[in-house]
């Protein structure tokens, strides 16, 4: 039995697992970053638009601050998220995003003077200040009162991610590639490490550390159609679920992304539309005004891609063979805006859809793009209830995006959170041993030979790839932007057949090593179940939050269901998950629930709102004279790591 | 797309060093065309129907990874945004990036070659004060100019395609190669990483390095992002000339 030991074992080399591992190294813990593939190949990579810090530099992000960015994210949640982590989110990201720049991030920067730009439509000039020539700069995004999305041209994730390896890199971080998590190894609620198959030779070795990280993105690809890239098919979150130990929160809240290009799915950013870009129907009318009449194209993006499945349902969608679809017209911000500033965005229309987006309209429609749900952590980054198992980034359930994320806080989050959590990574290891039997070790790796020598021996059984394409038909068709009881409940039926049927697959190419089959063996049963948390998570969810718009609930139901779910999955012989809630606690709210802003506001309120209101009011009242910290302080104590306690300085503002 | 139903052609290279006995050769697949069809969806289409041992590596199928750079019809490229509608005859022909430890049939590591060129180049911002940094602070302001200039030289994906159409390296094995001098124009163009020319000149100051690019610029030809090879060799090497 082959076994490494190290501190700590980080399960994914994107932007949020490399960065645990740097702060882990920081504070003297090794790590071993396991990825499935050359650690700059990452997801992250594909984040186009930006990353979220109030940083305030150009002129319309002038007087934004973390408090007007954590109202902008607990809006955004619809009052779904945990505020304290928010509060701590928000604090940090502006640290995040200056150290990234001395790692050498070529952040684009502010130019003094006049710039045109397009808002609404119409070319607008706007005057730079001066005093903020060569900080960074940010653009408009939706959802969000300041412009705080900066950015790299359209290559943002590219950069930090090239930025973030070479620091890992620099501090000799070793990466194992090609290699995959097949099962945590735990005893007694204390995680131990992981089972890890090597991709190319197919060898087991048990990985044994103090923390185990799971960072390995969201479960996109458990639809048919997604924004995301092939791997990321929730592979962290889905080991965690099979402990039967450590839940996943929030499965059902999966965000719809308004404008991937049709038919493959591809993102454009919201950049196009931040940058001035409108959507447009089959007559080239310009729509969204009419239903958002306030933010428009950028409107949070659970309400853009709704409203663009309602105005097709009208009949308004350009008819394709592909199905219906909408435009995005980026015509008007002109060859020297999209060649600097949407380059990525210019060369994917180019080679996938043989358009010129300077001079013709990009067909698109909303698409699977964010799993805010995942592995349900504490504000520290730790599962609840599995000691020494950690999780950051997307693969997580940290919970700062409730329902629906910004766009711009998912490559924010990834290395907010990597320093966050890491630092609890590093005082984990400095306040726990390592203790583990080699029996436990060797109880774990056997199971797993066990599986896989089953599936090498069964003759007959059911083909991987096409389990996987029914599953991602089912949540296309019945888990997708719009949701209802009916459907759901037929997912949640059809699902729990094709788990069923996924415990018999078996394999034309039988041979243990580099095998794609046998990938696909080991991955979709394990998908099956997360598709199944999603569903059934949705379908017992009776009210509409977020991205979560169930038709037969249309309001948003404090009331009933101001709370997380948790899906645990207790008995692997077992068709369902269990799931459980855990409350909100409204009376601890630095922001409680209120309106967004969007369409009708039917909420059903929470009977405490009303109460903390007032006793918010009241703490106004009684501190005149508290500043805007102390005044945060007061209303959220949350505890943030030391490191990130001070202040961030602003152009003309100091560290008010 | 003049013909929606027409049959391609594939031939592919198969070879999968970790089966006993296993030879190289080249195995032809037939797959129906569909409409904006890439190689990525054809291959995914023969893996799924006809041959599931079939190795290949994609990530984000966007362009943007850099996994699945494969010579096709002869040349090196992103597979994953090669439309099958680009070659008439329908006829395609797949083999790995040469240069390139071989994992299986159309897999090759080039995560391996990577890393160590990045650990050779010293691939990060060189500055000893950096980590001194108070973060609460404005970051150091820079030239918006040279921030968008490092930006297009960063735009690399590390795909390597650029070795595989170098024809020094198939000479040189440890020849830096494009992707390597990319790298270091990168650093040298950024004002936060405080080396010097001398220090530059230890990196690649010698045949392995900038001066035994025979100025073939099969990179240049070939780079799936368009990088600006051929200025930034010619900018290193008088750099590097000029160091006494």
């Amino acid at each position: 039995m082959n076994i490494i030991y190290t501190d700590n074992l980080i399960i994914g080399g994107g932007l949020a697992g490399l960065r645990v591992a740097i702060a882990a190294k920081q504070r003297g813990y090794d790590s071993i970053v396991l990825s499935l593939m050359p650690a700059k190949r990452s997801h992250s990579a594909a984040a186009q638009g930006g990353m979220q810090a109030s940083l305030g530099a150009c002129i319309k992000g002038d007087g934004d601050d973390e408090d007007v960015h954590f109202a902008d994210t607990v809006k955004g949640s619809d009052w779904g998220c945990d505020q304290d982590v928010a509060r701590m989110f928000v604090n940090t990201s502006p640290k995040a995003i200056r150290q990234l720049s001395a790692w050498g991030v070529p952040w684009s920067r502010v130019r003094g003077g006049d710039r045109d730009v397009i808002i609404n439509g119409k070319k607008v000039t706007i005057t730079e200040k001066h005093e903020a020539q060569g900080l960074i700069t940010a653009r408009d995004f939706g959802g969000t009162k300041k412009w705080r999305t900066c950015y790299t041209s359209d290559g943002t994730g590219h950069t930090m991610l090239y930025a973030m390896d070479n620091k890992a890199i620099e501090l000799s971080i070793p990466v194992h590639e090609r290699k995959e998590a097949i099962a945590l190894i735990h005893e007694d609620g204390v995680c131990h490490g992981a089972v890890v198959r090597d991709l190319v030779t197919g060898e087991l070795s048990a990985y044994i550390s103090k923390t185990t990280t799971i960072a390995t993105g969201g479960y996109g690809r458990i639809y048919s159609v997604s924004t995301n890239a092939i791997i990321c098919e929730g592979m962290g979150a889905a080991i965690a679920l099979e402990t039967g130990v450590a839940p996943l929160g929030n499965m059902e809240a999966v965000q719809f992304h308004p404008t991937a290009i049709v038919p493959v799915g591809i993102l454009t950013t919201e950049g196009c539309r931040g940058d001035g870009g409108l959507l447009l129907d089959k007559d080239g009318y310009r729509f969204m005004p009419d239903y958002e009449p306030d933010k428009k194209e950028l409107a949070s993006r659970d309400v853009v891609s709704r409203r663009m499945t309602e105005h097709m349902r009208k009949g308004k969608g350009v008819p394709s063979r592909y199905g219906d679809h909408l435009w995005l017209d980026i015509t008007l911000l002109g060859r020297q805006h999209i060649e600097k500033n949407l380059r990525e965005v210019k060369e994917i229309c180019e080679y996938f859809l043989g358009i010129d987006p300077v001079k013709e309209y990009i067909p698109v429609r909303p698409t699977q793009h964010y799993s805010m749900g995942g592995v349900r952590t504490k504000a520290t980054g730790e599962s609840p209830t599995l000691k020494g198992l950690f999780s950051c980034g997307e693969a997580a359930c940290w919970d700062m995006h409730g329902f629906n994320r910004l766009g711009g806080n998912s490559v924010a989050e990834t290395v907010v959170a990597g320093m966050i959590v890491g630092e609890f990574v590093a005082d984990y290891c400095q306040d726990n041993d390592l203790k583990v039997s080699t029996s436990t070790i060797q109880h774990f790796v056997k199971k797993q030979e066990d599986k896989i020598g089953d599936i090498l021996t069964r003759d007959y059984g059911e083909n991987p790839f096409q389990l996987k394409a029914e599953m991602q038909k089912i949540m296309m068709d019945k888990v997708g932007i719009f949701r209802n009881g009916p459907d759901l409940e037929q997912a949640v039926e059809e699902l729990k057949v094709l788990n069923q049927r996924a415990k018999k697959v078996a394999l034309r190419n039988k041979i243990s090593s580099s095998n794609p089959e046998l990938v696909e063996a080991l991955r979709v049963p394990k998908m099956i179940k997360l598709a199944q948390c999603v569903a059934y998570g949705a379908m017992l969810r009776t009210e509409s939050r977020g991205a979560h718009a169930r038709e037969d609930h249309p309001e948003r139901n404090d009331r009933d269901w101001l709370k997380r779910t948790l899906a645990t999955w207790k008995d692997d012989g077992s068709n369902l998950p269990e799931i459980a809630y855990e409350d909100l606690d409204v009376m601890k709210m630095e922001m409680p629930p209120g309106s967004r802003g969007y369409g009708v506001d039917n909420t059903v309120h929470h009977p405490d709102t009303e109460k903390r209101v007032a006793q918010i009011e009241k703490i106004k009242a009684d501190n005149p004279a508290a500043d805007r910290h102390e005044l945060s302080q007061l209303l959220n104590s949350t505890q943030i790591p030391e490191k990130f306690k001070g202040k961030n300085e602003r152009i003309g503002r100091g560290y008010k | 797309m003049s013909d929606e139903n027409r049959t391609l052609r594939f031939q592919i290279f198969r070879y999968n060093p970790q089966k006993k006995g296993d030879k190289p050769r080249m195995v032809t697949y037939e797959v129906t065309e569909a409409p904006g069809m890439t190689i990525f969806i054809a291959l995914n289409d023969i893996r799924e129907h006809q041959d599931p041992s079939l190795q290949f590596d994609f990530i984000c199928r966007a362009g943007i990874c850099g996994s699945c750079g494969m010579v096709i019809n002869g040349a090196p490229d992103l597979a994953c945004r090669t439309l099958t509608a680009k070659f008439e005859d329908g006829q395609i022909t797949l083999l790995p990036l040469p240069g390139f430890e071989l994992i299986g049939d159309l897999s090759v590591n080039t995560g391996k070659f990577m890393r160590a060129m990045s650990e050779r180049v010293e691939s990060w911002i060189h500055d000893v004060e950096a980590d001194d940094v108070n973060y609460d602070k404005l970051e150091e302001r820079m030239d918006p100019d040279i921030m968008d200039e490092v930006y297009e030289l960063d735009r690399c994906v590390e795909c390597g395609c650029c070795i595989s159409a170098c024809a020094t390296k198939r000479m040189r094995p440890d020849f830096l190669s494009a992707v390597g001098f990319m790298r270091l124009a990168r650093f040298h163009l950024d004002p936060r990483d405080k080396r010097t020319d001398e220090d530059y000149y230890e990196i690649i100051g010698d045949d392995d390095g900038v001066f035994g690019c025979m100025t073939l610029l099969g990179c240049e030809d070939y780079c799936p992002k368009d990088l600006p090879h051929q200025t930034q060799i010619a900018f290193l090497r008088r750099k590097m000339a000029m160091v006494k």
